[in-house]
């Protein structure tokens, strides 16, 4: 499955606010920690984002690596089509996820990680099985390269969009008697649940935060992007930092930022500067990584705002109402990987897009349909019929990939999208007439 | 025992091929009509507990997608080029009415792209119960067995607040019961079939093995125990082949003629894992003395569910359970035989192909849709790796 960013990290030609010079600090400063753990005895624990364990992690004292994370900086870095090639010289089939890919490729390169440094092998391969299939098999085939314990946390799907009490117990009773002890017995050490409080506690400030940034796209114009934006945004609190004073700091600063750009009208901060909103766009999928500004220019250039995505939900979705509640703490971790957006089912995630289009107040929708990600793809074309059907507002279709530059179409792509757009102008101009 | 002159299992193999290719479930109306207020079930591969919906007085149906027989005109519009062939083919069976008998759909964890087509089919069929089967991926039974256990509970009130039974203990021994003597006529089927694949090709065992898609436990063993005793007296002609596991085809099937095609290419396929449900609990599962049945199945799944790629392998190292069946058997070699964007078998291989490169075992792959319709070039494959397995045995 897909997965986030933290985008930060990679080269960026976008103006830095004071938050985004925080977040790039935090990373710099995380992988010079993962670069001397082994002399500094600190134990590396490669992990997912949707439904990641950070508190857990952090409150024993190890880092966590994510894998994801590293395969869409490759992807920016134009290094991925390389490392894809390598793993698909070793026998690993055209047809199977490029992030799983890119991610062995790397590997077997040297394992060098987005800030050009040697990534630490893992101590511990902490498999959380959220909204994904594809997670089960990425971490057999690295137990496969690695000597190292690998420990699962099996998340149920929310196949009638609810969360039933057994759901939740049969995860705690996994955190309790596999997941927690195999944790300690790495670490070496017992966990301090005050420790953990403490950072859930963390958590649930950072998410209110977060939620004031998503929920600031309402006003017109919104001040930022929330989708090509919106992955820098998710970057610390879907990876490393959720649960640290780190991540409660960036996120307060963010919706400063964000609000003194709403007070002044300023639109969101895109590749080629400010942007005056022309359209307001809901966009479901992840975005593609190795033509990232590309895809982004192809919005701007255009005048296209996005107010909401489901991409930025993957690792929580905060918007509903969920915050960690550090009164709870095996509960909470519980209900956060259930409640990942990849997690939900069709109808369930087809009556989220449609409560952004509405409260969002967006004028189209679209869908990047990429080739690694079935958990996302699959059913996405009736996605679009239902909610052209609900609500009325038209929809838009693209194909490309997480991270293989062979999927990505540059000239197609942006005939589609100039298509699309000059159709929402059409439809604009008709509905003012 | 005299060999026959005509083909002793023509007869049971014809009716079985009719069973086989009933994709407008006739036999399940049958049944429907015959047991009036039944319900019929369908699910989906791999793996579903059928004698739960026996128990409930339900009929299971296996569907396997429209395989080569079903020309998709609406299915493909659902879905992208790069997904799987099975749900644009399930997605046509529903729309065109062909499986409109199914009162309910059964969509079990096996990747992705079932786990989302059981949500499409909430919204396609809404007024047709769909039910999302979570099989444990933790198998400690005080964890995932309690777990599992609850789902197999929850899924039979759905089934109940539909019309079916109310769920018996005596109800569900008596289904085990049928469903263990299926797997005993499977066993025996496949044993003979291990001894000697030219007394029972591949192929009819697939055949055979498919007809029960939509027949109770207890019609399909004696279906198969019929084959069995027929094959028994069946006149046999040897072949010089190769002997190969087939790995990689549990969900999505191969069209029967490509299975065919292996054959003629000089290949005996002594094991596979087509239809793998059917196997996917290894030996009896036997109800101790004061458990409620249901946790049977449960404990059954979890201690005795045989290792696939869509089930987790904890400490267990990947392939070696491939290559054991490999020697045990014994077989020359192995075809990887896996449907196009299947992640689950795509992703597995490489490491299944470790396995058996560590141990010296020639393997070769190749991929397929259910309506693949040109043999010429996996034939010429399968061909070429039989002749080098023959010349060069393991240097292969």
């Amino acid at each position: 499955m897909t997965t986030t960013t933290t985008a930060a990290a990679a080269t960026t030609d976008v103006s830095k606010d004071r938050s985004q010079a925080r977040q790039k600090r935090m990373i710099a400063d995380h992988f010079h920690k993962l670069e001397h753990a082994k002399e500094t005895g600190k134990k590396v624990v490669y992990t997912f984002v949707p439904g990641n364990l950070t508190e857990l992690i952090d409150a024993l004292g190890m880092l966590p690596v994510l894998p994801e994370i590293n395969a869409l900086q490759s992807g920016m870095r134009k290094r991925s089509a390389e490392y894809i090639a390598e793993a698909e010289k070793a026998g690993h089939s055209e047809d199977v996820c490029t992030y799983v890919k890119c991610d062995i490729g790397m590997m077997k390169a040297g394992n060098i990680g987005p800030t050009g440094t040697r990534l630490p092998p893992p101590d511990l391969l902490l498999l959380s099985y959220t909204g994904c299939f594809t997670f089960m098999k990425w971490f057999e085939l690295l137990k496969q390269e690695y000597n190292c314990p690998v420990v699962m946390l099996h998340v149920p799907y929310q196949a009638d969009g609810v969360i039933t009490n057994e759901m939740r117990q049969y995860i705690v009773d996994q955190l309790e008697r596999v997941v927690i002890p195999a944790m300690e017995n790495v670490a070496g050490k017992k966990l301090d649940m005050q420790e953990l409080e403490k950072r859930l506690a963390l958590s649930a400030k950072a998410e209110d935060d977060l939620v004031a940034v998503w929920e600031s796209a309402r006003h017109r114009p919104s001040p930022i992007d929330g989708y090509f934006g919106g992955v820098y945004y998710i970057g610390p609190i879907f990876s490393a930092f959720r649960g640290s004073e780190d991540a409660v700091h960036y996120y307060r600063e963010l919706r400063e930022e964000v609000t003194a750009r709403m007070a002044t009208g300023e639109g969101p901060v895109t590749p080629d500067g400010t942007t005056n909103e022309k359209f307001r766009i809901v966009v479901e999928g992840p975005p593609n990584w190795t033509h990232f500004y590309d895809f982004w220019r192809m919005f701007s250039r255009e005048g296209a705002t996005v107010v909401a995505s489901t991409y930025t939900r993957v690792g929580g979705l905060y918007d509903l109402g969920f915050r960690h509640d550090s009164s709870k703490p095996l509960e909470t971790l519980a209900d956060y990987c259930l409640g990942c957006y990849t997690n939900m089912n069709l109808p369930s995630r087809i009556d989220l897009i449609e409560r952004y289009i509405k409260s969002y107040d967006a004028d189209g929708f679209l869908i990047n349909s990429v080739k690694s990600c079935n958990s996302f793809s699959v059913g996405q074309l009736l996605v679009l019929r239902e909610l052209e059907k609900r609500t009325g507002v038209p929809g838009g279709f693209v194909e490309s990939d997480l991270v293989d530059p062979r999927y990505f179409g540059k000239a197609n792509i942006d005939n589609r999208l100039q298509s699309y757009f000059q159709m929402l102008d059409a439809k604009k101009r008709k509905g003012a007439r | 025992m005299t060999p026959e002159r005509v083909d002793p299992v023509a007869d049971v193999l014809a009716r079985a091929e009719a069973l086989a290719d009933d994709l407008d479930l006739r036999s399940v109306r049958a049944f429907k009509d015959a047991h009036p207020g039944a319900l019929a079930v369908g699910h989906m591969p791999i793996y579903s507990p059928r004698p739960l919906f026996e128990a409930l007085g339900c009929l299971p149906v296996a569907i396997f997608g429209g395989g080569d027989q079903l020309d998709i005109i609406r299915g493909d519009s659902y879905f992208q080029s790069y997904i799987c062939h099975i749900p644009r083919s399930t997605i046509e069976l529903g729309l065109s009415g062909r499986i409109a008998t199914l009162d309910a759909m059964v969509f079990p964890s096996i990747c992705d792209v079932i786990r989302n087509l059981g949500g499409m089919w909430k919204l396609l069929f809404p007024d047709r119960l769909s039910i999302y089967l979570d099989l444990p991926q933790n198998f400690d039974a005080s964890i995932g067995g309690r777990f599992y256990a609850g789902e197999l509970r929850r899924i039979a009130r759905e089934l109940e607040s539909k019309g079916a039974k109310p769920l018996q203990a005596e109800a569900l021994r008596q289904a085990i019961a049928d469903e263990n003597r299926r797997r005993e006529c499977i066993t025996a089927l496949d044993a003979l079939r291990h001894e000697d694949p030219s007394r029972v090709r591949a192929s009819e065992a697939y055949t055979v093995v498919r007809a029960g898609a939509a027949l109770t436990a207890r019609a399909h063993a004696d279906l198969i125990d019929e084959f069995v005793t027929a094959a028994k007296r069946r006149n046999v002609r040897h072949f010089d082949n190769v002997r190969v596991v087939l790995c990689g085809s549990f969900c999505e099937q191969p069209p029967l003629a490509l299975i065919r095609s292996l054959e003629k290419a000089g290949c005996d396929i002594v094991d596979d894992d087509f239809q793998l449900g059917w196997r996917m609990i290894e030996g009896r599962m036997d109800v101790r003395e004061g458990e409620d049945p249901v946790d049977t199945l449960a404990r059954a799944y979890i201690e005795q569910g045989c290792p696939t790629a869509s089930r987790y392998i904890a400490d267990e190292v990947k392939g070696a359970d491939l290559v054991a069946r490999v020697r045990q058997l014994p077989a020359d070699g192995v075809i990887f035989a896996a449907a196009s964007f299947c992640d689950p078998a795509l992703l597995d291989q490489p490491m299944l192909e470790a396995a058996l490169r560590q141990q010296n075992i020639p393997f070769t792959s190749f991929k397929y849709a259910e309506n693949t319709g040109q043999f010429q070039v996996i034939r010429e494959q399968a061909g070429a790796f039989s002749d080098a397995v023959k010349l060069w045995g393991a240097s292969a």
